[in-house]
């Protein structure tokens, strides 16, 4: 077990990071890492120990949220973006950053499931394509499919969003 | 020398820079000739990077006492509670009780998935009774707070806290003991200024793990319910459930450093 904290105690800040990004909840998301390394500890002798723990626990993690979005979606009202604090998602670095982050969260929330999982973990925990395969159990294609569908609908929604910047004349950013 | 086609699979690993040398240098090449496509590789590259910035902060997070794997790992080696050999003589008993008098299980409250389920239920039940009530919402009121401690403490065979919401605006109205298949059950219930109610609810779990906080919602009775050291706790309420996870946070964080 000693070997088991030395291997997921590292990963343990980028699980969070993964389960805030879907969960846009600190408590909640902190409550499912919290799930997902129990059921680690359990299955520590099971995993095959020639493989990258990263992609095996990262899987566990995933299959948790996805069940967890499952039931929040089934729910009567589900919590806006616009509810959740700006706390809860990241901590904007200034006002302007801030914006642009909100926006880009608002819309990263706005693409399917399958398409913000793909980019989160490539693009934002850097898993190599064999891993996001791992994790989303899906074939290297089927990755590379997803993930370009996803930047583009990602830089569409971007775009397509009215930037704020009329109304706050004083933020915007002389070039 | 001819080149592979371009495909989107290389500028999607272009901007992962998941490219060999190579293949990169052909990369290149293409969007020096094809601009409106360098354009497009650019805007994802900028995506990308301002993804990774927006989630950055969460990563330098100091780490929450819950996510100490040591700490979990040890709570797992400690036998919880009841030794084993009480619980299986427990179990005997009961089977045998129940040939004879037709007794069920089910009684024993046995904290699995289910016995949470369960609880949450009879929390949200109660609360649909209590809440609405204007004559007699609880039994024993605020004021007589140590009777209220003594009389649930009493009834559920251990001591029993009541913790204090009074920071995040919700004052304590007064409580109850109140029947549920498994036993008896503290109830207590809390109001804010707008007169929105919450209950806070505990039984006996009878035995088994401590259960991590789950989510359940019941005809519009919204509740976070867990078992921590043999007793479950649900804390329900007609609010919106990203309003009661950090209270239920906070009750459970008082009991914790209670008990």
């Amino acid at each position: 077990m000693t070997e088991m904290v030395r291997l997921i105690e590292p990963l343990i800040p980028a699980l969070r990071r993964y389960a805030r990004a879907l969960l846009r909840d600190r408590a909640a998301a902190d409550d499912l890492v919290q799930d997902c390394l129990e059921r680690a500890i359990g299955r520590w002798h099971q995993r095959r120990a020639d493989r990258e723990p990263r992609a095996w626990i990262f899987a566990i993690l995933h299959n948790l949220a996805m069940t967890r979005l499952r039931r929040i979606s089934s729910r009567p009202r589900p919590v806006a973006v616009e509810d959740v604090g700006e706390g809860d998602l990241a901590n904007p670095a200034s006002q302007e950053d801030g914006l642009r982050y909100r926006d880009l969260v608002s819309a990263l929330s706005r693409l399917p499931d399958e398409q913000r999982t793909v980019l989160l973990l490539v693009c934002v925990e850097e898993l190599s394509y064999a891993e996001a395969a791992r994790v989303l159990d899906v074939p290297i294609g089927t990755v590379m499919s997803r993930l370009s569908r996803a930047r583009e609908r990602l830089h569409k929604e971007i775009s397509d969003t009215p930037r704020p910047e009329s109304a706050h004349p004083h933020l915007r950013r002389v070039k | 020398m001819t080149t592979r086609p371009i495909a989107e699979d290389d500028l999607n690993a272009y901007v992962d820079e998941a490219l060999d040398a190579e293949r990169r240098a052909e990369v290149v090449a293409y969007l020096e000739t094809h601009p409106e496509v360098a354009e497009k590789v650019a805007a994802h590259r900028a995506e990308r990077d301002l993804l990774r910035a927006a989630f950055a902060p969460v990563v330098e997070e100091p780490l929450p006492p819950q996510l100490s794997l040591a700490r979990m790992i040890e709570a797992r080696r400690r036998p919880a509670g009841t030794p084993r050999w009480a619980m299986a003589a427990a179990a005997v008993l009961l089977l045998g009780v129940g040939a004879v008098g037709g007794w069920s299980l089910r009684g024993m409250g046995v904290a699995s998935s289910g016995g949470l389920q369960a609880l949450g239920r009879e929390a949200a039940a109660s609360y649909a009774v209590f809440a609405p009530d204007q004559a007699r919402p609880v039994e024993i009121r605020a004021e007589n707070r140590a009777q209220l401690v003594a009389w649930t403490s009493r009834r559920l065979g251990r001591p029993v806290a009541i913790p204090d919401l009074a920071s995040s605006g919700y004052r304590l109205m007064g409580g109850r003991v109140v029947a549920t298949e498994h036993g008896p059950a503290a109830l207590f219930m809390y109001d804010d200024d707008k007169g929105n109610r919450l209950v806070m609810f505990a039984r006996p779990m009878a035995s088994g793990p401590d259960m991590p906080m789950a989510p359940h919602v019941q005809d519009g009775i919204n509740g976070y319910t867990w078992a921590d050291d043999g007793l479950g706790y649900s804390l329900v309420g007609a609010v919106a459930p990203g309003m009661l996870h950090p209270l239920a946070d906070e009750v459970r964080r008082q009991i914790r450093s209670e008990a």
